[in-house]
């Protein structure tokens, strides 16, 4: 069962703002999705190699070369915020 | 003309019994007209629209059309579409004005289709009723108080109301398959890496796959056609050959081994469902098929194990939205810190917050073993299940979903129940396996019901062969909801 510490803990990991009024139904809602979770618990997996993926297909490697186009200014123009083709964030280092 | 397939639309262009320019046109008075209350779609851009139409009616002058030149087909609004809105359903990128094609929509335009629009969807194609949608919820056009399911609500609904000839959807746990059943039409999901992700919305990138609605099983074949096929900006994506599937139609379903898993028949499954199903199982039977029991002993686990796994990998992919490259912005904020959390806060609906946090939650030191390897490790367990049936029969059937469209707002206060109703669905995502959803009858309400196809994996032109054959000798899938004949 999530306390609501960890739901806190969790949403400041997922840099998502929670007001204490969501937390309490979050903490019910997921509780109630972990219930279903928490079926897995009681299956013995043992010596079972985990699917990470459908597919056995090897990531494929491709040459060390550029390939895209400069679309900066098409890619900046839907930007919040930009300047002389940097995206702009409030001030990090005082 | 709406209620016409896609290879009787072909031959009217072909014909000059109409042009693409009046049949786009017809197709959008539908949506601004009797479609208006299902709220199908979230971008329509008439302009765009009818110049695509345009070119596509001096691409067939010239005698260069093929099967979908000058056909209007609606995509889900996952797909990136260049110079088009692509929201994927939520506030966070409600102004996003794609720089970019998705390779689906690139194979739509090197086959002269038309744009149609875009179609309404759950939020990050979280959802099973298209009630998670930031730009409200699509109504099913069988009964306007029920959902048209989800996550590809939109394209579903569009195709049943005979608003658009076809659309694409996405299917990363059912979200082609149960809307199909929902609304009546035609939805295939195919294999995991048959059509590239390239230029889709992200949500869960093991599972996520693109797919078609259509009102035929022979539309489904056009459709795939057009979108399968090797795309290197995908990294799942498979090279291999893509079958000529509207060629490989015909031949019946005279000796193929039907598999019935004897899980799929309990107390789950309602019984308004439970009979139609039976009576297409019958059918089948009837046309030559041999039925046979098989079994997916591992099948009750799989919710959970999604519900691990697809959470995860959403978690990570929507750390992207940011406020920063693109999308939605908070208004206010003190720091960067506090900037990602408003516009995420802001940004996010309440289906994708909790998605986002479990999956924080199941990724996070600690917890990781205990919840994220052990999903994938019945991940393994339940494609082995598939594995083994698949030995024993060509194609796996059954329903789509256990029970019929329920009602807006039913199960809205509820997610884990919305959640165990995808017991059918999941499996065949978890494992990467191709399924298909076909009208096949109707339950309580006079509500539709879709029998589901299973095959193997790059299987899918013996699935369309089968249901093509079913579609030859029923007539359910020519039913059309009343006020949109």
């Amino acid at each position: 069962m999530l306390s609501l510490e960890q739901i806190a803990r969790i949403a400041d990991l997922a840099r998502l703002e929670v007001t204490p009024r969501e937390a309490a139904a979050l903490q019910q809602q997921l509780n109630g999705i972990l219930a279903i979770v928490d079926q897995m618990g009681s299956v013995d997996t043992s010596g079972v190699e985990p699917m990470s993926h459908p597919q056995q297909a090897m990531q494929r490697m491709r040459d060390d070369r550029v390939t895209e186009a400069d679309e900066r200014d098409s890619f900046q123009s839907i930007a919040p915020a930009v300047e002389d083709g940097l995206y702009l964030v409030p001030k990090v280092i005082e | 003309m709406h209620r016409a397939t896609l290879r009787e639309l072909s031959a009217k262009l072909a014909s000059r019994e109409v042009s693409s320019v009046e049949m786009t046109r017809h197709f959008l008075d539908r949506i601004a007209g009797e479609g208006a209350a299902l709220n199908a779609f979230i971008t329509i851009d008439e302009a765009k629209s009818l110049a695509q139409a345009k070119a596509a009616d001096a691409r067939i002058a010239r005698g260069q059309a093929g099967p979908l030149t000058g056909i209007p087909v609606a995509h889900k609004d996952l797909f990136c579409a260049k110079d088009w809105l692509t929201t994927a359903g939520s506030k966070i990128l409600g102004n996003f004005v794609s720089p970019y094609d998705s390779h689906v929509i690139a194979q739509f335009d090197r086959a002269g289709a038309v744009l149609l629009g875009k179609a309404n969807m759950d939020e990050f194609a979280m959802g099973s009723s298209n009630e998670n949608s930031h730009f409200g919820p699509v109504k099913n056009p069988w009964d306007l108080a029920a959902v048209p399911g989800g996550s590809s609500g939109g394209s579903a609904a569009a195709v049943a109301a005979r608003l658009a000839p076809a659309a694409t959807g996405t299917d990363t746990g059912g979200s082609i398959r149960q809307p199909a059943s929902f609304t009546g039409v035609c939805g295939l999901r195919p294999t995991y890496g048959r059509v590239s992700r390239h230029g889709i919305v992200a949500f869960a990138s093991s599972l996520d796959q693109a797919g078609a609605l259509g009102k035929t099983a022979e539309d489904l074949a056009i459709l795939l056609g057009t979108m399968a096929g090797y795309d290197e900006r995908d990294s799942t994506c498979i090279d291999r050959p893509v079958d000529d599937y509207a060629a490989m139609l015909s031949g019946g379903v005279k000796g193929l081994r039907v598999g019935v898993p004897r899980e799929y028949f309990t107390k789950d499954l309602a019984q308004d469902v439970a009979a139609p199903i039976r009576a297409a199982i019958d059918e089948l039977a009837k046309l030559g098929a041999k039925v046979v029991e098989v079994s997916l002993p591992n099948q009750h686990l799989s919710v959970a194990a999604y519900y691990v796994i697809a959470p995860a990998e959403a978690s990570s992919n929507l750390s992207r939205y940011d406020g920063v490259r693109y999308g939605y912005r908070a208004p206010e904020y003190a720091d960067l810190n506090d900037m990602y959390r408003k516009t995420r806060a802001q940004g996010f609906g309440p289906e994708v917050k909790r998605r986002v946090l479990i999956g924080t939650y199941v990724l996070s030191h600690g917890y990781y073993d205990a919840y994220y390897v052990q999903a994938q490790k019945i991940r393994r367990l339940i494609a082995n299940d598939f594995i083994a049936a698949f030995r024993d029969c060509d194609l796996i059937v059954g329903p789509a979903a256990p029970s019929v469209a329920f009602d807006l707002g039913s199960k809205a206060t509820d997610p884990v129940q919305m959640y165990l109703d995808d017991l059918y669905t999941i499996p065949i995502n978890l494992a990467g396996l191709p399924g298909l959803s076909i009208p096949c009858g109707f339950g309580n309400k006079g509500r539709p019901v879709g029998l589901q196809v299973v095959g193997n994996y790059f299987d899918e032109a013996r699935m369309l062969r089968a249901a093509h054959a079913f579609q030859q000798a029923t007539d359910w899938h020519t039913r059309v909801p009343k006020g949109f004949e």
